[in-house]
């Protein structure tokens, strides 16, 4: 649906030219939702407006459909665009408009007769559910209804991509939800190819089928969600995925952890402990790993910390355990933690500060 | 105090009010013609416009810039060849209107200029991404956009006008300055001159009035 090859974008700023985007090679399949993730300035935006050429790239291509946007005319363009919809963080709608006018002014650049604009229009306010303020104004409705009608104009021409910059960023997470939802929405109902764009790995969690993570002008990592999710392999991907799945364990955990440390040590009867964390997704969350750990091979284990969530339809777990047992024993553990799908990160805890 | 009202002189009054509408009238209109256009096209051109042009819109900007400096009373005797190629007279209410006119439209244009520039360029995007043309951005996202700003623009354009049409006295023009500058100044009738005053701030009134009520009904914002 979307290949972008050997993109790159180089621009003159004031202290010199600045790259943008640096050799960024992305491939988009049909129906699918894409997630693009980076910082603020990583050129996640600079990426985006590429895919309908309102940024022309210094170098590269970004084929459509088929055919590489680049090498079009004017009025080739111009038709591809209609191809593309988009929309915006700040919505971007006419204030001299209605709702409904808003939505019809694709319809219109098309050159469409009024009485068939009106065919296409109403059903799409009711898809987005805003039949009744077709009337209104943009000044008069809320942030969440002005995306909303942001998401019918850019569907009116019927496209078959949809690109999404930051839609959601300038609104309340119960608004964000709601309009994500509807994106999801009409991806699946009109097997509409999304790509969006955004800073929040909560987007991505929520509605991404794939994600890549862009960092200074390039694409650092790319792959399923609840892959990159449980197996992120770039320092820049871990802290995003921080955001919502915390992995720097609280102060008063580790605190815990050198109490138990400590315990063991004075017992004194050959025991260790060890810190580990688990991440595991999938067919292994709804294994009864952890008892039959404790059972098989006579370790404790003791959950300190840790988030059960849903990606795409699966689970998805990260704990923070804390096992203690026989060397051997524990050593055991762990191989079969392993063996059972389950990514295991021994953390080390520094007992006396 | 109003022994010098005589029916003659409100005749008079009623004339030069007359003078004054036409004047204004004709060379605010004829003015926003030529400015629309004008302030479209510098914007247009100017840096991050869909036509960015550097040296043409500073040319253009620079001739605007050098009418719009130009004192209205010169300006009302330098192109006096111009006027009497366009009119056929230079003297007299109609060939007021062509320095009128000449002075209103880089005034028009600068003012819709900035109108221009208050749409957000993310409107001018949305509608490049909808596969908009030129034209069509002008007519559909940037000017139904400004036109609250624009109209509050042309109301500014009438008011000057009505300043400006004041000196026509000095070609012949007629209207209400006229008036109050030879009855009022040069024959001292102070009354005359009150007069006129008061029914020029009046008229200025009555047009900005009309004009903010044109913003208030044109403008969602």
């Amino acid at each position: 649906m979307i290949e972008i090859r050997g993109l790159s974008q180089t621009y003159q700023g004031p202290q010199g030219p600045v790259e943008a985007l640096r050799g960024i090679d992305l491939h988009i399949t049909p129906g699918e939702v894409f997630g693009i993730i980076g910082r603020s300035g990583a050129g996640k935006s600079s990426l985006v407006r590429t895919i309908n050429l309102l940024n022309r790239p210094t170098q590269g291509a970004v084929i459509v459909n088929g055919r590489d946007l680049t090498q079009l005319g004017d009025a080739d363009l111009r038709a591809a665009r209609r191809d593309i919809g988009m929309v915006f963080q700040h919505f971007n709608l006419l204030s001299s408009r209605t709702v409904f006018d808003n939505v019809a002014l694709p319809l219109e650049l098309a050159g469409m007769p009024r009485g068939e604009i009106a065919q296409r229009v109403n059903p799409l306010l009711e898809l987005v559910g805003l039949s009744q303020l077709a009337g209104r104004y943009p000044a008069q409705i809320s942030g969440g209804q002005k995306q909303r009608v942001g998401i019918a104009r850019a569907l009116a021409s019927r496209p078959q991509v949809l690109l999404s910059d930051e839609a959601t960023s300038a609104l309340d997470p119960e608004t964000t939800r709601s309009i994500l939802d509807l994106l999801r929405q009409v991806n699946r109902e009109l097997g509409l190819t999304v790509v969006l764009i955004t800073h929040q790995m909560q987007v991505i969690k929520q509605i991404a089928d794939r994600v890549a993570v862009i960092d200074a002008g390039r694409i650092v990592e790319q792959g399923r969600v609840l892959d990159v999710f449980t197996r992120p392999q770039q320092p820049i991907t871990r802290s995003l995925i921080d955001e919502i799945l915390p992995q720097e364990l609280p102060a008063s955990v580790l605190d815990h952890v050198r109490k138990l440390a400590a315990q063991l040590q004075g017992a004194g009867q050959g025991a260790v402990g060890q810190l580990l964390r688990l991440s595991y997704a999938g067919d292994s969350a709804y294994q009864p790993i952890l008892s039959r750990l404790v059972r098989g091979f006579g370790v404790d284990m003791s959950i300190l910390h840790g988030q059960v969530d849903e990606i795409q339809d699966q689970t998805f777990g990260s704990l923070a355990v804390y096992a203690s047992g026989e060397p051997a024993q524990l050593r055991g553990a762990i191989a079969q933690l392993r063996a059972e799908g389950v990514e295991v990160q021994e953390v080390n805890v520094v007992l006396e500060d | 105090m109003f022994e010098n009202f005589s029916e003659m002189m409100l005749e008079l009054f009623a004339t030069s009010l007359w003078e004054t509408v036409v004047m204004v009238g004709i060379s605010g209109v004829v003015g926003a013609l030529l400015g629309v256009p004008l302030g479209v096209f510098l914007r247009l051109t100017d840096r991050g416009g869909v036509l960015e042009n550097g040296p043409l819109n500073k040319t253009v900007g620079w001739l605007v810039n050098a009418v719009r400096s130009t004192p209205f009373i010169i300006l009302l005797v330098a192109i006096i060849p111009l006027t009497r190629f366009i009119t056929g007279s230079s003297i007299g209410t109609a060939a007021a209107v062509v320095p009128l006119t000449i002075a209103a439209a880089p005034f028009v244009a600068r003012l819709v200029e900035a109108s221009l520039r208050e749409v957000d360029h993310g409107l001018v995007e949305a509608a490049q991404a909808m596969g908009a043309t030129t034209g069509q951005i002008v007519w559909k996202v940037l000017l139904p956009e400004a036109l609250p700003g624009i109209v509050a623009g042309l109301t500014i354009t009438f008011v000057s006008l009505t300043g400006y049409s004041a000196m026509a006295g000095a070609i012949g023009g007629g209207g209400l300055g006229d008036l109050g500058i030879r009855y009022g100044y040069q024959r001292f009738l102070p009354d005359i001159m009150l007069a006129v005053v008061v029914v020029l701030v009046f008229f200025v009134q009555a047009v900005q009035s009309l004009g903010d009520w044109a913003v208030r009904r044109l403008s969602h914002r």
